[in-house]
């Protein structure tokens, strides 16, 4: 995660919050029940009970599973740069209550594999207007060191 | 007991691009097909269900089947389209409101269609914007996940495939015609890793008409009726792993296609070891290996050796896709469900050719599951 990245505009407002230089994702979570969800919603999707607080997911976890993109997907609704490369995408199981999607920073199918530790990071995308935004990703702890 | 309700007529109109024709020019075709295989005309009918999801409304057809004034509902539930026109015809004759209804199911998706818009399932535009609103990367994510936890090779996906090109080259009404080895199908392009361009199905064109008949006005128009014996159609609960889902819990649920295959054979009074044919949604080869599971057709982990014996070819123990499935059909989602339907009958009454299915088969079983979490399943015997 790198300083200018996190500085651009968030692709959406709610989806994460900054703590420092860190990127952190912002779930909510049942009152009466404890089931967490991302993005927040205003009820729970367990118990249908509508009193939730904001609950920030943990920020490590490991790959639950994953696949990779190998074509341009179609615009709209996709903004990215009309040159592709290929990216993965998968699912992290963070804190133990709540598997999230989201784009890896790894694109090569050697190097990941399912229980791997994950930890959430910022990816710089772009908005419908063109302009650079930031939303989370994933990357690989061991990468990261 | 609920009245018995039977299939007397099938009609369907060859899967793949016509060009020039119109979603309901086949619609039309189907039906006609499927009064006239019934041997009765649109005037006798009671009541009609169909729909299509992207070319237009069912009950337009009436304009050139009979302004007879016949309730019609149409329908839009996406993959579950031809279950739920089913479902609410079985309903309907069960309920005693008509003696014969007529079912159809349609579509025309143009070529790479399939643009879902994250709006339309509950999210936001960042989900499509950042490149995560593709149906393939569900299909790829769960597969992955289900062959590591199932300890299954991978090589499974293109023996899948295999066998849906195989069987639908034998298939006068399949778009797909040619077989392709499965190292043809395994060399083909990474879609969404582990599934390449052949393990996919395609958006596709086509049309399915079933009349439904009442017990015994079944028996009087029909030498050989198949009985509808269970039909169920089932949402997600929370907890299973869908298309288009930001998030998923960890605490796991059984998915719809479990839910409403449990429901099916529950009214049917069989067990998932009496089928004796079954048609699998099958978006992809992964697809028909979980589905296999999550109907109870067989155990977690088992589908290896189901291969392995050739259980689910034709002549094997446990035939799967005998028209060659989504993959060798393409898939008209409006008409996907009606076609399993369509390949069972035909199967039961010993009338699918060169892909009959030996043995006299007596009880088949089709599936369709879709976004956003939607199964429906039926249970029909002679
Ligand atoms: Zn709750």
């Amino acid at each position: 995660m790198t300083e200018t990245t996190t500085r651009l505009r968030p692709i959406v407002d709610g989806l994460f919050e900054l703590d420092g230089e860190q990127l952190v994702l912002a779930g909510s979570r049942c009152t009466s029940c404890g089931t967490v969800a991302f993005p927040s919603q205003g009820s729970c999707p367990r118990c249908t009970s509508d009193t939730v607080e904001r609950h920030l997911l943990a920020r490590t976890g490991t790959l639950w599973t994953w696949t990779t993109q190998g074509f341009r997907p179609k615009s709209p609704p996709y903004t990215g740069p009309e040159e592709f490369s290929p990216y993965a995408v998968g699912y992290v199981e963070l804190g133990g209550e709540i598997r999230v999607e989201g784009r890896l920073t790894e694109a090569d199918p050697r190097r990941l594999r399912i229980g791997m530790p994950m930890r959430v990071t910022s990816l710089a995308v772009t908005g419908t207007d063109g302009e650079p935004r930031v939303t989370y990703a994933f990357e690989a702890v061991e990468a990261a060191e | 007991m609920t009245p018995e309700v039977a299939i007397v007529g099938i009609g369907i109109h060859p899967f793949g691009p016509h060009e020039g024709l119109t979603g309901l020019d086949m619609a039309v075709h189907a039906a006609r097909a499927a009064l006239a295989d019934a041997g009765v005309g649109f005037s006798q009918i009671g009541f009609a269900a169909g729909g299509s999801d992207a070319a237009g409304n069912a009950d337009t057809t009436v304009a050139r089947l009979g302004l007879t004034g016949l309730p019609f509902i149409n329908v839009k539930n996406g993959c579950a389209t031809g279950g739920s026109a089913l479902t609410t015809a079985h309903a309907m004759l069960a309920a005693g409101a008509a003696d014969l209804a007529l079912v159809v199911g349609f579509d025309k998706h143009p070529r790479g269609a399939f643009d879902p818009r994250p709006e339309d399932w509950g999210i936001g535009s960042w989900y499509g914007e950042t490149g995560m609103m593709l149906t393939t990367q569900f299909f790829g994510m769960k597969i992955q996940r289900y062959l590591a936890e199932h300890e299954i090779d991978p090589s499974a996906l293109a023996k899948v495939a295999a066998k849906s090109f195989r069987n639908g080259a034998l298939n006068p009404n399949a778009w797909r015609r040619t077989p392709l080895s499965e190292s043809q199908i395994a060399g083909s392009t990474m879609i969404s890793h582990p599934l390449t361009q052949y393990m996919f199905c395609s958006p596709g064109e086509g049309a399915v008409a079933l009349v439904l008949a009442r017990g015994e006005r079944a028996r009087a128009l029909c030498r050989t009726p198949v009985y509808l014996r269970g039909v169920a159609l089932r949402t997600r609960r929370f907890g299973t792993f869908e298309v288009f889902s930001p998030s998923i819990s960890v605490h796991e649920t059984a998915p719809p296609t479990t839910d409403a295959a449990i429901a099916a054979f529950a009214q049917a009074g069989v067990e998932p070891s009496d089928v004796d044919v079954a048609q699998l949604q099958d978006t992809e080869a992964g697809a028909e290996l979980m589905h296999l599971a999550e109907t109870g057709l067989c155990a977690h982990g088992d589908q290896e050796g189901l291969l392995r014996d050739g259980a689910t070819e034709i002549g094997g123990r446990l035939p799967v896709n005998t028209d060659g499935g989504c993959i060798a059909n393409g898939e008209p989602i409006g008409a996907s469900g009606l076609r399993q339907v369509h390949e069972v009958v035909l199967q039961l009454r010993g009338a699918a050719g060169e892909r009959q299915v030996p043995g006299a088969p007596k009880v088949g079983f089709t599936h369709v599951y879709g976004a956003p979490g939607v199964s429906a399943c039926t249970v029909l015997s002679r």
